[in-house]
């Protein structure tokens, strides 16, 4: 009770259906060209307009390539979604970020750097990593197309109100700990389904910390302990980082807005249905050694043994590992690499690139890793080149590409090859995640940076001494 | 896919794994077609095809032991990705039901509107469940949304399970959500005088 949660979800709630979902107002709708193709034609099948098309932004990034976007996409399935869209787009007067545009990129990279997801607000995607965009002050979750054609069609969708869950991380990180790490130590111990049911507060000394770039690292990995969604009440860094963007309030409206946003946080009397309380000083630099991201350790660890786990989890357990090549017990600290992928929803914006250029500045890239370097979007992508960090990762043996979610699903021709390890700062380390046998080591930009630059899983903390 | 949904009969597939994601269930590079037709044809597919897209022998829907259109799978079934060509692929290949100890929300959600049921059940109904097909894989299960339980018939085992009433209501008359809301319109712009 008296969460922020509820103050943003009641005052969205269009009406409630007696022993049934509520109907919740959808402030916006972000369409990529996987999850929406079949909603629109729903509507047309139906005979239907969209509701309310100024709502409801569109842009491609899963099938994109991450080179030579000038030309036409190679593959002809491929293209012929990404075209679906804008022709989905335009017949029903939706905004549309094309694949050649300067405004395209991953969609929840460009959301919150537009100013298109605001504080109070209600989003969702056909995707689950809309939780992202939790870390501007919404309520942000993935939904599936057929939530995405009664959006389109109401501007509302039929939901369950989850559950809420509070969890505070106290303390400081210490040198070498990201965002990152700190989700992917949330997973390891909550598992990903520990928070299945559940709308996720992000609070505590470590969360008002963090940049907005880790706060949309957090939030974006929400889905992955299960979670709905994840978010942070908004604060002066919130507002800092909405300053000025491009559909964010201007003049008066700014000051009235921020005036509200102001009041969305928790009451000190909120009664949240569970609550959990972690401390940053048992946080190190974190890897995954399985095939979801729950099963992640600190860099320095070993992997459990199988006396370590459940009877009815041992099946999964043993399979996971044996796709990956690893045994029960082992440490993977040295273990050599094949490929790095440093971007996604989860660790593509400017501060990642960041991060992974102070790691591998005077030093050069590993023999025989293929680095694959992609930005969020094409803004990140500028800012890369206004900071010069472009040219501090040239000089270290690695190129950029074009934006795009590319090998973080491997739509696109961005594919892991069967058996090769690859440690990557997506979101997911599932079987054929990136690419048919791939295995993915899911890590921060540091610790990529790391195995970029030795060949190995390496502790980041010893290159930045 | 819209259909009537009441009692339904049927032997089950065993697929005693927990965690088993979406991304498994239906891999990224086939959620490319444009339309809702032929996901069945690679549901698991890299479980149940080999590289040169022989069948793994292995895989339990390749063995003809086993049949139905009830899918039995371990707990948090659908989880990571919210991709509803998940939910077409299991409906495309023929299943109706899919019963569990724990799925995953969005998942849950996407079979719903696809009118595949979830069925929860108790960890202990599950292992029960799961040890009767492997005993006799043409144990059959019944379950009865109307009464809201389901009935292992090798042990007599029934349990309750959980629905709300309006999506029941739903299944039931072949009614989808859209349906709901576009009734209700007046409702939505009222809505927005007050809040815009």
């Amino acid at each position: 009770m008296n969460t922020l949660f509820d103050k943003i979800w009641d005052k969205h709630v269009v009406q409630a259906i007696a022993d049934g979902p509520t109907q919740l107002y959808i402030d916006r709708l972000y369409c990529h060209e996987v999850t929406s193709p079949q909603a629109f034609d729903g509507l047309r099948k139906r005979g239907l307009k969209c509701f309310r098309p100024q709502q409801i932004f569109c842009m491609p990034d899963h099938n994109t390539p991450t080179h030579d976007q000038d030309k036409p996409i190679e593959d002809p399935v491929s293209r012929k979604q990404v075209d679906a869209l804008a022709v989905n787009a335009r017949e029903f007067g939706l905004t549309h970020y094309s694949m050649m545009s300067q405004d395209n990129g991953i969609i929840h990279v460009v959301g919150p750097e537009k100013g298109l997801s605001l504080p109070g607000m209600t989003i969702v995607c056909g995707d689950s990593h809309t939780s992202t965009h939790g870390a501007v002050g919404a309520i942000a979750f993935g939904i599936g197309t057929s939530e995405v054609e009664m959006v389109l069609a109401s501007q509302c969708i039929l939901q369950q109100k989850p559950k809420s869950m509070r969890i505070t991380i106290d303390g400081k990180l210490g040198t070498g700990v990201t965002a990152k790490d700190v989700a992917l130590y949330l997973m390891s111990k909550l598992t990903t389904s520990g928070a299945t049911g559940y709308f996720v507060e992000y609070s505590g000394q470590v969360v008002r910390d963090m940049s907005m770039e880790g706060r949309l690292t957090l939030c974006n990995l929400s889905i992955e302990m299960g979670a709905r969604g994840g978010f942070v009440a908004p604060d002066d860094t919130t507002f800092e980082y909405i300053k000025g963007r491009q559909f964010a309030p201007k003049g008066d409206d700014w000051e009235k807005a921020v005036a509200y946003w102001r009041t969305l946080k928790s009451g000190d009397d909120a009664v949240f249905d569970k609550e959990l309380v972690f401390d940053a000083a048992d946080i190190e630099p974190m890897i995954t050694y399985g095939t979801n991201p729950g099963m992640g350790m600190g860099i320095t660890s070993a992997i459990p043994k199988l006396s370590d786990i459940d009877d009815s989890g041992r099946a999964s357990f043993a399979k996971s590992l044996d796709y990956m090549g690893f045994k029960p017990g082992e440490r993977l600290l040295g273990h050599d690499v094949d490929y790095v992928f440093l971007g996604a929803c989860t660790n593509g914006r400017i501060e990642d690139f960041r991060a992974f250029a102070s790691i591998v500045e005077g030093r050069k890239k590993a023999d025989g890793i293929v680095a694959w370097l992609v930005p969020g979007s094409w803004a990140v992508e500028r800012q890369i080149r206004e900071e010069g960090i472009d040219k501090v990762l040239h000089e270290s043996g690695f190129e950029i590409r074009q934006p795009g979610c590319s090998a973080c699903l491997a739509m696109n021709d961005d594919k892991v090859p069967a058996g090769k390890y690859a440690v990557s700062t997506s979101n997911r380390n599932f079987e054929g995640r990136q690419g048919p046998g791939s295995r993915t080591i899911l890590a921060s930009p540091l610790v990529a940076a790391a195995a970029a630059v030795t060949g190995k899983i390496t502790d980041p903390r010893i290159l930045m001494q | 896919m819209k259909q009537k949904f009441s009692v339904i009969t049927s032997t089950c597939v065993p697929l005693p794994l927990e965690n088993v994601d979406t991304d498994q269930i239906i891999p990224a590079r086939f959620l490319k077609a444009t339309d809702k037709a032929g996901f069945g044809d690679n549901l698991f597919h890299d479980w149940r095809y080999n590289e040169d897209g022989s069948l793994k022998k292995d895989f339990v829907l390749n063995n003809p032991v086993y049949g139905g259109c009830i899918l039995v799978a371990g707990k948090n079934f659908g989880s990571g990705s919210s991709r509803e060509h998940a939910a077409w692929a299991i409906a495309g290949y023929g299943f109706r039901v899919v019963i569990s100890s724990f799925f995953a929300d969005i998942h849950k959600n996407n079979e719903l509107n696809n009118f595949v049921l979830p069925v929860v059940v108790t960890d202990s109904f599950l292992q029960e469940l799961f040890a009767s097909i492997a005993d006799n894989p043409k144990t059959e299960v019944e379950v009865d949304l109307p009464n809201q339980t389901v009935l292992n018939k090798a042990t007599g085992r029934s349990e309750k399970f959980e629905i709300n009433s309006y999506k029941k209501h739903c299944l039931m008359n072949g009614l989808d959500d859209i349906d709901y809301l576009l009734q209700n319109k007046d409702k939505i712009e009222a809505w927005e005088r007050l809040n815009k």
